[in-house]
């Protein structure tokens, strides 16, 4: 590793957290309804989107209600962008005058952005028009990200009241979402990447004179607007297929740290906002460490794997065997470690390299951060309700070991929680073997394989992993824009959010109208590295239980195999 | 007090436990636990496999193994709940014996008597008892007094008194009268009784699950069906990679992966909870307010029976004025001869003490006439020929001298205001005008109290003494007692509102009561210990009934309560970390063949992959009834930090469940490859 490689790795935590911090609490405060220093220009306009809408501050919602605002607005928002994708041909911003989308793409593109995976089937720039890209897709990227915080704040509200039927309005809680968090740090981004030389136009594309004398066709377009809440929002759905490879979307190493350093933080600011608003700031400190700890670990496992290199390419005479294939020359080995590693272990999906040119065993590192759920920082809000469910989880047993009935945060957590919890984090997972065996089974399923062997195996895990866990990064090698893939994709898609949206909403219900159980000396404390180790532990157990047949006949096996020299 | 145990390792209960385990196997009963369920289901498969390879002839040996080893996993569940209830059943049967054979005489409302088999007493029936008889049921006087024997029931020997109207009413079924008349009124139909209903919570058909249970049944019903997810789709990904794998290996990683440890022994762990009640003498209405009183966090008690003995006791005689010690002491002998309340009693015992008299040598003087206490004169004393000699509190005592014409001296005032100020009574001697000293009454704390109130916060439990004393004296009882919290000068509508507050903050009260007033506040507490002794209707209010009346015996619940879910706890945990020594023997062995490499993850260097899946299995099916003892016991609680507690736990069935099989496993592969049984 080089000293600028380092300097990344060292930096990139630790400017993260200094920026995530007082995020979350501002966030804290935004959803609180306190005064900010953003109040004086926003609160005006926010009244006046309220009285537009209809939309009464102070109405309080019940779980019930929030959802179903929630699940309809969603739904709305998916159907518009199909919609959108169909008649595109027919609608203005269309310079490259291109046709309405295949339904089952189309179907595919809507659920995957109005779920904040963006996984795309399809390659951006030769598919989707500039207005279906800015007006159906962008303004999704905003929705869904919002969408997620709403819900874990509703969440959070669910432990920090007490006896009370109501877990705050969805509508406001949307509505600050957008205009006090997704699009102040979008505009900064947007900024921040166009003085970079990310692109920002209407224009099509333009034609150049190469070298050799031949022409070429290069798209453009409003990139840099898309780009910034791509990473914000952790969506990752790129303007371009080959998405932050671009040189247009991610140019010099600024943008790329700084892309990096969008798609981590508001995941990273959330444990601190769930802090401040429980008024227990170590507690939010705690959750932050146990996926930091993760994070790191994850980190160090995948960078260790492709610096050992590749023993046959070693053979071939590459100095250490390093695998370049998939990687930016430009970006390196590290920087593409970092991007990947923070891309899969929070839900954004956006890539900086090829995911399944990695060496077979960082390929299970990133299979592993999605498959557990995305905790490890995870998207924009499920990731801290996910690992939330995953505490839950570690408080159910940790509070039997101690002889209490469980609870966490003071909140007892009984029959209706566990059963939400344990829907959360393991829906996606049984989602994604059984759609991972019918893959496997079809002829539909193996026809899209790019690559034989444990590595095609791989290819279908990745698929899956990453839709059902909303993440949206492609391993590539697999052509997912069959009917096959984009139909169980999609399926993928909506079970991984729903599932984990609406029970979080019910969870949060339930808990909301609980009383608060004083901490006393016989409470376990939920504060302390034994409780942060406990988490890791029940986190790394479940996930490896659920996936190691799995794994092992996948990525390890074909790391096994490379050891002895067989590729695929 | 004393726990009698029963010891569950004898033929006597084995056998008829074994054969309960069989019968157990019914589907219809398995539903019950649905991890077993599934289990019996891919068991009966595993059969099926077996029947049909008669006919082929392939693989039998290897097969037939498998399912034989399956049909021990549940049979030794089975096995462990049916123990438990036999425990339980044979818990109760000794508490049970005495009460079916008896007879009652039955008082008809016409008037004139009957009697009839205590079998077919009703609720509401009234009976007549007398010396040696036995009570029939479950009651209450309703007139009458009389001296019982209650040693069947609670093993203590003394007899005790119980009477109509007062907070000593209730009786119980099983329990003899000494001496004495009196009328009962019958509060239960037969089989409705507080022991009844004990019995049916040990009785596993019948158990109701408790809350926590529920949620934990949950949780492994989940893991079951995420297990059965991976365990299918493993089949499809091996046809990918080209390896066939057969049915009886897939269901043999089945259920070595599925929770089969707790979820076989959770209903022991609830079953064998009750017996350890039934052992401490408890009767739970539910098993709710047994895996409540794990949590509580506030116990609210009576300062009378609860903390200090109830009367207070004289422990110093002050003389004053120059008088000497001695004059005071036999004037206050004298005063209290025909005293008979405890503090009456506790005099003479210190002034017998103070003068070195032994035996009951003390006479009163020729001609002497006592005065017995009035509620006119609150005083008690003695009228002899040449002198008067009162003693009382020092209002009375004011007026017995003031009315011969002195007044009380600075000396005396100073005196009464310091024993006062520490929390004791007063009583003053006088003997015709003159007042010879005082003496000092006080209350004591029974034995072994602070120690077991300081026992309570170690648990986290905070301890608030009610008392209708003045906040000095109350302050003084709750110091030397160690209480966190007191309530001086309290009616009694406080201990509800008490209770109510602190629920309101989110706390867990337990109550201990035994009044008629104490009815409405155990009702309201989460946990409501009522003594046996007490009135039916603070036993009907109550969750838990103790037979002993013991107060302090709350920390014995608190304790069950809390083992209980540890040891649910740490199974589960055990279970789940087993998992991991099973993968790493089942899923190489099923790969090696074709590749190879996979020998990597072969880390036991087992013998062959049959008897890789085999050791598995075996391993997975002996760890249940080698932890039925456990299961039985529960794991040992200490009041201790929880994070130590927790850390203990964790290192004891986290790592040890993680690492203990691989030994395991590895033991019994060595003995499959000597036997040569794969």
């Amino acid at each position: 590793m080089t000293s600028s490689d380092w300097l990344c790795v060292i930096l990139l935590p630790f400017t993260t957290t200094a920026l995530a911090f007082p995020l979350g609490e501002f966030m804290a405060k935004v959803f609180n309804g306190s005064k900010t220093f953003l109040s004086p220009v926003i609160a005006p306009l926010e009244r006046v989107l309220y009285r537009l809408f209809g939309v009464d501050e102070k109405e309080e919602m019940s779980w019930q209600t929030y959802a179903l605002c929630l699940i309809i607005f969603n739904i709305i928002g998916i159907i518009i962008v199909f919609i959108l994708q169909i008649i595109q041909g027919k609608l203005p911003l269309n310079p490259q005058k291109l046709g309405s989308v295949w339904w089952d793409t189309a179907l595919n593109t809507a659920v995957s952005f109005g779920t904040n995976t963006n996984w795309q089937s399809y390659s951006g720039e030769q598919t989707m028009s500039h207005l279906t890209q800015m007006l159906g897709l962008t303004v999704q990227n905003f929705f869904s990200a919002a969408i997620g915080i709403t819900v874990i704040i509703a969440l959070i509200r669910g432990f920090v009241r007490k006896s009370s039927g109501s877990i705050g309005n969805f509508w406001v809680d949307l509505t600050r979402s957008i205009l006090y968090v997704l699009i102040p740090l979008v505009m900064i981004w947007s900024l921040l990447l166009v003085s970079q030389g990310v692109v920002q136009t209407f224009s099509g594309s333009v034609t150049a004179q190469t070298l050799e004398g031949s022409r070429q066709t290069i798209a453009v377009g409003p990139v840099a607007s898309q780009e910034a809440i791509k990473e914000i929002g952790t969506n990752g759905g790129g303007f371009f297929n080959a998405n932050s490879a671009h040189p247009f979307e991610n140019p010099t190493p600024l943008t790329d740290f700084l892309e990096i350093l969008g798609l981590l933080l508001v995941p990273m600011a959330l444990p601190f906002t769930l802090g401040a608003m429980l008024k227990n700031r170590r507690q939010g400190a705690a959750i932050f460490a146990a996926m930091l700890i993760l994070y790191l670990a994850g980190l160090g496992v995948f960078a260790w794997s492709e610096m050992q290199g590749n023993p046959l390419l070693q053979k071939v005479g590459v100095i250490n065997g390093l695998n370049m294939e998939g990687k930016e020359v430009r970006s390196g080995i590290i920087n593409s470690v970092l991007f990947a590693q923070s891309t899969t272990a929070t839900s954004c999906g956006a890539v900086n390299s090829m995911h399944d040119s990695m060496m077979p065993l960082s390929g299970l590192v990133l299979m592993f951060n999605m498959a557990i759920g995305e905790v490890i920082f995870g998207g924009v809000g499920t990731g801290l309700i996910g690992m939330l469910s995953y505490a839950m989880l570690t408080m159910f047993l940790a509070g039997l070991m101690i002889g209490r009935t469980p609870e966490l945060m003071g909140k007892k957590l009984e029959l209706f929680e566990m059963v939400m919890s344990v829907i959360i984090i393991l829906s996606p997972a049984i989602l994604l073997l059984l759609l991972s065996g019918i893959a496997v089974t079809t002829r539909a399923g193996l026809a899209s394989l790019g690559n034989s062997g444990p590595h095609g195996l791989s290819e279908i895990i990745y698929a899956f992993a990453s839709t059902s866990g909303n993440n949206g990064s492609a391993f590539a090698g697999l052509n997912a824009n069959t009917v096959f893939y984009n139909l169980t994709t999609s399926g993928a898609m909506l079970v991984g959010r729903f599932s984990t949206i609406i029970p979080a909403l019910a969870i949060a219900g339930s808990l909301a109208n609980k009383k608060i159980v004083p901490a006393s000396i016989a409470t376990f404390p939920t504060t302390g590295l034994l409780f942060i180790l406990m988490l890791i532990g029940v986190i790394l157990v479940v996930g490896a239980l659920t996936f190691f047949p799995v794994f092992t006949l996948g990525p390890l096996l074909e790391h096994l195999l490379m050891m002895t020299g067989k590729m695929f | 007090m004393k726990a009698t145990k029963i010891n569950i390792w004898q033929s006597r209960f084995i056998i008829p436990a074994l054969k309960d385990s069989f019968k157990k196997l019914n589907p219809v009963v398995m539903a019950r636990n649905p991890v077993m369920f599934v289990v019996e289901l891919v068991t009966v498969i595993t059969t099926l496999i077996v029947v049909s390879d008669i006919f082929t002839g392939k693989n039998i040996l290897f097969n037939l193994q498998i399912s034989l080893w399956l049909w021990f996993t549940i049979i030794f569940a089975n096995f462990s709940e049916a123990l438990a209830e036999g425990q339980g059943r044979a818990q109760a049967d000794s508490l049970k014996k005495n009460r079916s054979e008896s007879m009652a005489k039955r008082l008809l409302s016409g008037g004139g008597s009957e009697v009839i088999s205590a079998l077919k007493l009703r609720k509401e029936d009234i009976i007549l008892l007398e010396d040696g008889n036995t009570i029939p049921g479950d009651g209450e006087v309703i007139e009458g007094t009389a001296l019982i024997d209650e040693s069947a029931i609670t093993g203590e020997s003394a007899p005790v008194i119980r009477e109509s109207g007062g907070d000593r009413s209730g009786v119980t079924g099983g329990t003899r009268v000494l001496s004495g008349k009196i009328k009962v009124r019958i509060t239960a139909n037969p089989g409705e009784s507080f022991l009844d209903q004990m019995i049916n919570m040990v009785e596993g058909a019948k158990r109701r699950k408790t809350p926590n249970e529920k949620a934990l049944n949950i949780l492994l019903i989940a893991l079951t069906i995420v297990f059965v997810v991976v365990v299918t789709t493993f089949k499809y990904f091996a046809d990918y990679a080209g390896v066939s794998v057969s049915l009886s290996v897939l269901i043999a990683l089945l259920v070595c992966l599925m929770p089969t440890t707790i979820g076989g022994l959770l209903p022991a762990i609830g079953i064998a909870g009750m017996d350890r009640l039934l052992r401490y003498n408890f009767i739970a209405m539910s098993g709710r307010a047994v895996e409540a009183s794990g949590d509580v966090d506030i116990v609210l008690m009576d300062k009378t029976g609860t903390i200090t003995l109830g009367n207070r006791m004289a422990t110093e005689f002050i003389p004053v004025d120059n008088e000497s010690e001695n004059e005071l002491i036999s004037a206050a002998i004298l005063s209290s001869l025909a005293d008979d309340t405890p503090e009456g009693r506790s005099i003479v015992v210190l002034a017998k003490e103070k003068l070195g008299i032994h035996g009951s040598d003390i006479r009163a003087p020729e001609g002497a006439v006592f005065c017995p206490f009035s509620a006119e004169t609150r005083m008690s004393g003695i009228d002899c020929s040449d002198r008067k000699i009162r003693k009382g509190s020092l209002e009375a005592i004011r007026e017995f001298v003031a009315a011969k014409g002195s007044p009380i001296s600075d000396e005396i005032q100073k005196i009464v205001n310091d024993i006062s100020k520490e929390g004791s009574t007063p009583l003053l001697v006088a003997q015709n005008e003159k007042i010879l000293g005082a003496i000092r009454l006080k209350d004591v704390l029974k034995e072994g109290i602070s120690g077991r109130i300081a026992k309570l916060r170690q648990m986290g439990i905070k301890s608030v003494m009610i008392t209708g004393d003045n906040p000095l004296t109350a302050a003084t009882i709750a110091a030397e007692a160690g209480v966190d919290d007191f309530v001086a000068e309290a009616k009694p509508s406080t201990k509800l509102d008490l209770i109510r507050s602190y629920q309101s903050k989110g706390h867990l009260v337990a109550m201990i009561g035994d009044g008629t007033n104490d009815a409405p506040a155990l009702a309201q507490a989460d946990v409501a210990v009522a003594m046996n002794a007490g009135t039916q209707a603070a036993r009907e209010a109550a969750n838990i009934v103790d037979l002993d009346s013991n107060p302090t015996k709350l920390l014995d619940i608190v304790e069950i309560g809390k083992q209980i879910l540890i040891t649910r706890g740490a199974l589960t945990t055990f279970s789940v970390a087993n998992d991991v020594a099973k993968y790493f023997a089942i899923v190489p062995a099923i790969f090696i063949a074709q590749y190879p490499q996979l020998k990597a993850l072969d880390i036991m260097h087992l013998t062959s992959p049959g008897s890789a899946v085999l050791s598995a299995v075996i391993f997975n099916a002996l760890i249940i009834p080698l932890l039925i003892p456990l299961a039985l016991r529960g794991v040992r609680y200490k009041p201790s930090g929880v994070s130590a507690l927790l850390r203990r736990n964790l290192l004891i069935y986290g790592l040890g469940g993680l690492i203990l099989p691989f030994i395991g496993i590895k033991l019994i592969d060595a003995i499959i490859a000597l036997f040569k049984m794969a």
